[in-house]
């Protein structure tokens, strides 16, 4: 038996992780892997909850979770061989022609 | 027992192969670390009793996501990571916020859930009551994936091909 | 294990099902057909023929919506979507945006030599996340349309393909967004640990019966942060100038309006449907509303962009929209709505002029490319006129009501602090609104040559956004009744005050309108 808890915290250091990729990385695809992250952690989550509830639903969502992390995949991926095709980097701090 | 023990093993490795996403400069390494946290996922699932979404996971997540990350790491030749200075006024706002937040969170799970077990494959999860609910109580979110993915394909389509004329040298501004 | 054909019928979805998603199947079907058609037709000529099919879809949306409105409210699949008053008004706001962006981008489409097809497709598919976002009652579906509209979106902005701002201000889109959606879904996943369930009623009566667990909170917070990058609320808004200014303007028309205002709808939903008095939950929106109104005017003040300058007043029109939140339901929820239904009549308008006025590569988009523009082209300065007189919220414009039900039901809630911060903020509004005025009429042009004449879609789009404003602006009734209306469909019975103030008012006004005609 191991506390619910336990695989909470597991899912908040994974999100927390991704956070702080996106926070510190500058590579643009390791940014977009941190987001990937933090969709892993809050899967987990799910289907602790799930467990918590003896909920089916919970599995159900990570479903939908992962159906829509991989059209994000699909488009960012190709965003991003847009942008290196303009700009021919991936250094988000060089991506700067538009002032933030 | 053994539920613990497992949960701790691949519950470190994954935590161990989240920081290493961080750490490593290349993003071959990265992606390579979060296929290891994408793995010992799929254990921490089956633990749980989610033999379905553990199987998704390695299909979709590590199968497939994570292919098109490295493809695309390799089609870019991405190097290892240039250290530039980003935003001061991101990482002054960033981490404060980060780490409230995080602590903020950190106490809500606490207060929650606090000693509730959950034994080993705790969940229900036949296949055939997971089509139930997804052919029938989330017919409409299912179908509407459909959608999802058709803007997914043209998206990349339009995004990824090259335009007739490029004007790589003229930038705007 | 044998199914009776009693058990059969329940679990196939029946034609009332169909009707609550019509909007929805209208749409996606002209998209198809649209992306079908780029196929098979010649490049060449297929540009208009494009933008006519994806416009019957848009009109065929609103009518489908018409439809819904004479059609039984209800649920349809299983609880996942409600068809209400509510819903069908920002169907409605979400097909009739749909329908003046592709207006306003006929003509453009050519301008810049982007590919048809796939932009309207996209701007179609998109429009139907959006208004199943205003119908969803399940977060797992909302999660989902959120996700379609946001991707479109994320296309769209970087549809320039020749140049490197608009690929630019889409990576910033796409990173940011998923960022946010992430943190949604954080949210969403609390609110299932907290209560079990993911349907918003189901949620709420476990809210209603216990005491509520600090996951449910927790919960709460990080779904309003996610929606709130989604509109551009204040701590969450660095991501809007950036993306406005490399964006092509049809889509930042698009962006700015139907997308906010689906998101609005969800906020709407979510917070007022989880009704459970919670002092901490409102002070939350009191900061972001004052932030978002106060960063969006003061940062405005400096640009000299034009579709800059109009993206920071556009964090600080969510701004205002969020007073309405902060504000008890009964009165806050119709002044959200109005709000939101004015401010996409005149945000569409003002960003359909800059796109006509862009030219190709959208090269006029600095203050001083607007100098006397009001002797280039006087019809062209008078429609902006309109729209800016309407962004700051003169009376006779759908602004000035917008503005007046939000600090009107931010008063009956004694809000006055936010009241103050608004009003001041109107005041700094106005000044940049009136630069752009005062360039265009009082400055001299930097170059003498007429501006291209207006042509047919623009100006059809342009058409429909002054009458919707000015509308709006004369005889507010009609739409404020029917957001009234919809208000007791979402609060529990008994909660349900009317704004008298207003309709007093709104009566002098009408008067007023009728002598200043007369004479």
């Amino acid at each position: 038996m191991v506390p619910l808890f336990y695989y909470l915290v597991l899912s908040g250091i994974l999100f927390a992780c991704g956070v702080t990729g996106f926070l510190i990385k500058r590579n643009i695809i390791t940014i977009f892997m941190s987001i990937e992250l933090m969709l892993n952690g809050v899967n987990l989550s799910f289907v602790a909850f799930a467990a918590q509830w003896h909920a089916l639903s919970g599995q159900v969502f990570v479903f939908f979770v992962m159906v829509v992390a991989a059209a994000e995949a699909a488009v960012g991926l190709a965003i991003i061989i847009a942008v290196f095709r303009t700009r021919e980097t991936l250094n988000v701090d060089k991506v700067d022609l538009l002032k933030l | 027992m053994l539920h613990l023990v497992l949960f701790t093993v691949f519950g470190l490795i994954c935590v161990a192969g989240a920081i290493n996403l961080l750490v490593q400069t290349h993003p071959i390494n990265s992606a390579l670390s979060l296929v290891v946290v994408m793995g010992s996922l799929a254990v921490e699932y089956l633990l749980l009793g989610a033999e379905f979404v553990a199987a998704v996971q390695v299909i979709v997540y590590a199968g497939a996501i994570m292919v098109l990350f490295v493809f695309v790491i390799m089609l870019l030749n991405a190097g290892a990571e240039e250290r530039s200075k980003g935003s001061i006024v991101a990482l002054m706002l960033g981490v404060p916020g980060m780490l409230v937040g995080s602590i903020l969170t950190a106490w809500v799970l606490v207060k929650h859930s606090g000693t509730q077990p959950v034994a080993l494959g705790a969940l229900p999860g036949h296949p055939k009551d997971i089509a139930q609910l997804l052919f029938h109580d989330f017919l409409l979110p299912f179908e509407v994936t459909s959608i999802l993915v058709l803007i997914a394909i043209m998206g990349a389509v339009v995004l990824a091909s090259r335009p007739e004329s490029i004007e790589k040298t003229k930038k705007e501004n | 294990m044998a199914t009776s054909l009693n058990d059969m019928m329940q679990t196939v979805p029946q034609w009332s099902d169909y009707i609550r998603i019509l909007p929805e199947i209208v749409l996606s079907l002209f998209g198809m057909a649209v992306m079908m058609l780029d196929a098979v037709m010649d490049e060449s000529k297929s540009q208009k023929a494009l933008g006519a099919v994806a416009l019957i879809g848009a009109f065929g949306a609103i009518g489908a919506t018409l439809y819904q409105a004479q059609y039984p409210f209800g649920y349809g699949f299983w609880e996942m979507v409600r068809v209400d008053a509510f819903s069908i008004f920002f169907h409605f706001i979400v097909a009739a945006v749909t329908a003046v962006v592709i207006l306003a981008s006929f003509e453009y489409m050519e301008v810049q030599r982007i590919r048809a097809g796939e932009y309207y497709g996209l701007i179609l598919f998109g429009a139907v996340g959006m208004s199943l976002m205003s119908s969803a009652v399940e977060l797992v579906l909302i999660f989902i349309a959120l996700e379609i509209s946001s991707i479109a979106t994320y296309i769209l902005a970087g549809f320039r393909r020749r140049s490197a701002t608009s690929s630019e201000s889409s990576l910033k889109y796409f990173l940011l967004g998923s960022f946010a959606t992430a943190f949604f879904l954080y949210g969403v996943a609390l609110m299932f640990g907290a209560t079990g369930s993911t349907s918003i009623f189901a949620i709420s009566r476990s809210l209603e019966s216990g005491n509520i667990s600090l996951l449910a909170y927790a919960g709460l917070a990080f779904m309003f942060v996610g929606l709130g990058f989604k509109v551009a609320a204040a701590p969450f808004h660095v991501w809007t100038p950036d993306v406005y200014e490399g964006a092509p303007s049809p889509v930042v028309a698009f962006m700015s309006t139907a997308p906010k205002a689906a998101v609005f709808a969800v906020l709407l939903r979510v917070i007022f449907e989880i009704n459970s008095p919670v002092p901490t939950r409102m002070w939350l929106i009191w900061i972001v509303a004052a932030l978002s109104m106060t960063i969006g005017n003061i940062a405005a003040l400096v640009q000299n962009n034009v579709k800059r300058l109009l993206a920071y007043s556009s964090i600080a029109h969510a701004g205002y929209i969020l007073v309405a939140f902060a504000a008890l339901p009964s009165s806050g929820i119709p002044a959200a709505m109005f709000y939101t239904a004015a401010y996409a009549a005149m945000n569409v308008g003002a960003f359909a002029v800059i796109s006509h006025f862009g030219g190709e590569g959208e090269r006029y988009v600095t203050m001083e490319d607007y100098a006397g523009l009001g002797k280039r082209s006087p019809l062209l300065a008078v429609t902006l006129t309109i729209f800016l007189l309407s962004l700051i919220g003169i009376p006779a414009t759908g602004g000035f009501f917008a503005k007046f039900y939000v600090f009107s039901a931010a008063l009956q809630a004694n809000l006055v602090g936010l009241v103050i911060i608004g009003v001041l903020n109107s005041a700094i509004g106005a000044y940049y609104y009136l630069r752009i005025i005062v360039a265009m009429y009082m400055h001299e042009p930097k170059q003498e040559a007429p501006v291209a004449p207006i042509p047919m879609g623009a100006g059809l789009a342009l058409a429909i956004s002054v009458v919707v404003t000015i509308y709006l602006g004369v005889i507010p009734g009609r739409v404020l009744n029917y957001a009234q209306q919809s208000v007791s469909e979402l609060t529990p019975v008994g909660q349900v005050v009317s704004l008298q103030a207003p309709h007093a008012v709104e009566a002098r006004m009408a008067t007023n309108v009728k002598k200043a005609l007369a004479h």
